[in-house]
């Protein structure tokens, strides 16, 4: 039996197909169903180029195929409006929901951080945050797993052409939200996020700012040893996370300066931002896959 | 020039806009005492928050002597006939942020995003109309851009329902045909009953001519700042504004000697340092970069030993907007290690 987990992308928008591209490279987790709400679309006649069962009519189209197909894993890329219920419905079957939509109803999952422990406890719901607190919430918790971090702020800047619709119709719950992750995940005692968005041609690569200031002195050199740690860890699932400069240190501040490039499978390499949600989202899948693999965690019943 | 019997509303920006150039300092008592002078010299309009606007307290754009809501608190009762304004850029402040703001008794809200990133407004221009709050559009940064696009940007604030649109000089950049190009198609495409605005920096010295351009073209409202206190090398500074259109015979209900007394008595005291058109400020103006990256650009030269002018240079040729005051020490840095200073 294949050790693979059997997943499927709903919303086959710009960030459904990109994960749907890094998805077929994986060991760990197999697309089969892509699925949307219009059949015109060119997400669904890609994923069905692509070899990929889809569906246009909703996350209630796939239902009846969840267990024939053993269905463990499914990605919600579509908007926080709808995700609820998409996820109650699957979560009924025994899927696994990860969430790419700012509706946070499970809880948030930074993969350096914290996806062990979700993996372990098999969250049946977790939610990616956003693109600008998985780029810089690794960083907070650098910093804070070496000594406590009274505040941290996170500054994400974004070309303009990457930022959809969507999050330009209700920025505030960018900032809301990766501020509170700043804090429930990055472990800042107050957090702050600040987006800018960069018209610039040709498009800037993503970039991200991260200040954090300390009760007492810093440790420099932990601090420092904890940051190149931390950054390896990103690049894991991101090659091109990169820690421009720093970590700079005044007084208690500590300050870094990182650029996220995209690996450009569908999106542009400039969209770090993107890419970084589906990459972190995906290998959330596949730590799930893994720990069901080595026996650590059992997947719900199937009759 | 004929602007004869034209009627402009000026609205003084030294308490918000300047807030840059005091490193967002300024005491309440320092508040309270200008813009009670402002009122009593009649400036209908006084804007009062952080100089990134509500929420701007940050380690990025700095940490205010006191919270908007406490500079709100302070001022906002003892005006007797002006009314205060706030500002806010959504990524940086929110909704919250504008509902506190009209619970101190703001009563006008201006909303300012990048000129070509309209549309991420929705939400808090939707909200202040709703409130019935006096609603400004601020297209910032608007030297980037062609008439056109700021058009189609304003008409999508106008949409949100903004009653007012702004083409914000932020860089100090523009010269006066570039002000009569851009507020003059604003105002002949945007409806009747939509003001428009400008909002002009003196980095190249050109703040009043740019001003009366814009009155010329037709703008309904225009700011600037007593003693010109604001980011690079200030706003229009609005006591040589007022004399200047008291000469050209626009009225705009300001008695002169006391504006002239405001910015004498009660602001020039306060400057750190004098708002002049120096060396830093010019270059602003001249690579057409966001006005408060001044204080910013030489403190990076103080602690990196990078000539503030090159790296303002290297900031208007990467394209920065507004807001990306970190963006300054990351490319400090930067330029510090190619030299091999670090």
């Amino acid at each position: 039996m294949s050790k693979k987990l059997k997943a499927a992308i709903i919303g086959p928008g710009n960030i459904g197909t990109d994960l749907l591209m890094k998805i077929q490279r994986s060991e760990w987790i197999e697309p089969v169903w892509m699925v949307g709400i219009d059949p015109e679309s060119e997400g669904l006649k890609r994923a069905a180029e692509m070899g990929i069962k889809t569906c246009a009519t909703g996350v209630d189209g796939l239902l009846p195929h969840v267990v024939e197909d053993d269905i463990r894993v499914a990605f919600d890329a579509t908007s926080a409006y709808v995700h609820a219920e998409n996820s109650r419905k699957l979560n009924e079957l025994g899927v696994i929901m990860i969430d790419l939509t700012p509706a946070a109803v499970g809880p948030y999952c930074v993969p350096p951080v914290n996806l062990a422990d979700h993996a372990k406890n098999l969250e049946m719901n977790v939610n990616m945050v956003t693109c600008g607190g998985q780029a810089t919430i690794p960083m907070v918790a650098a910093v804070s797993r070496v000594q406590p971090v009274e505040y941290g702020e996170i500054i994400a800047t974004v070309s303009s052409r990457s930022v959809g619709p969507g999050t330009r119709q209700n920025i505030d719950e960018f900032t809301r939200t990766t501020a509170g992750a700043v804090e429930k995940v990055g472990g800042a005692k107050k957090g702050k996020a600040i987006i800018i968005i960069n018209p610039a041609e040709p498009p800037l690569i993503m970039r991200d700012t991260i200040h954090c200031l300390t009760e007492g002195e810093p440790d420099q050199a932990a601090i420092t040893e904890s940051v190149h740690a931390m950054v390896k860890d990103v690049q894991k699932y991101v090659p091109g996370y990169r820690l421009v400069n720093g970590p700079v240190f005044d007084g208690n501040r500590v300050s870094c300066f990182m650029e996220v490039e995209g690996l450009g499978d569908f999106l542009p390499k400039y969209a770090g931002n993107l890419d970084i949600m589906t990459a972190a989202g995906l290998r959330t899948a596949e730590m799930f896959a893994e720990e069901a693999a080595n026996g650590a965690i059992t997947l719900p019943e199937r009759g | 020039m004929n602007l004869n019997g034209k009627k402009v509303t000026l609205h003084d920006m030294s308490l918000r806009d300047g807030m840059h150039a005091k490193r967002h300092q300024i005491s309440l008592d320092e508040m309270v005492n200008i813009a009670t002078g402002l009122d009593e010299a009649g400036m209908p309009l006084i804007e009062v928050t952080h100089g990134d606007g509500l929420g701007g307290a940050s380690v990025n754009y700095g940490f205010p002597a006191h919270s908007d809501e406490e500079y709100l608190n302070a001022v906002v009762p003892k005006m007797k006939n002006a009314k205060v304004s706030a500002l806010l850029l959504p990524g940086i402040g929110t909704v919250d942020h504008l509902k506190m703001a009209k619970d101190c008794g703001v009563s006008t809200i201006r909303v300012a995003t990048h000129c070509t990133e309209a549309d991420v407004s929705e939400q808090h221009i939707g909200m202040a109309a709703k409130m019935e709050m006096d609603t400004v559009g601020f297209l910032m940064m608007a030297h980037m851009v062609s008439p056109e696009t700021i058009l189609e940007q304003a008409k999508l604030m106008v949409s949100y329902g903004a009653n007012c649109i702004y083409a914000t000089d932020s860089a100090g950049y523009m010269l006066p045909d570039e002000v009569t190009a851009k507020i003059g198609l604003l105002r002949a495409e945007l409806p009747t009953n939509v003001e428009v605005g400008f909002h002009g920096h003196h980095n190249m010295g050109m703040a009043i001519a740019n001003s009366l351009a814009a009155i010329e073209a037709g703008a309904a409202r225009v700011d600037g700042s007593v003693a010109g206190l604001g980011a690079g090398a200030g706003n229009t500074p609005l006591e040589v504004f007022c004399a200047v259109l008291d000469r050209m015979g626009v009225e705009t209900g300001i008695d002169l000697y006391k504006i002239m007394d405001v910015a004498e008595d009660r602001v020039f005291p306060i400057m750190d340092q004098p708002i002049r058109v120096d060396r830093d400020a010019l270059t602003l103006g001249y690579a057409g970069v966001y006005s408060s990256f001044l204080l910013f650009a030489q403190r990076a030269e103080k602690k990196y030993g990078i000539q503030a002018r090159d790296i303002l240079v290297e900031l208007g040729r990467r394209g920065t907007v507004g807001g990306q005051e970190d963006m300054i020490e990351d490319l400090a840095l930067t330029m510090a290690k190619e030299k091999g200073l670090i």
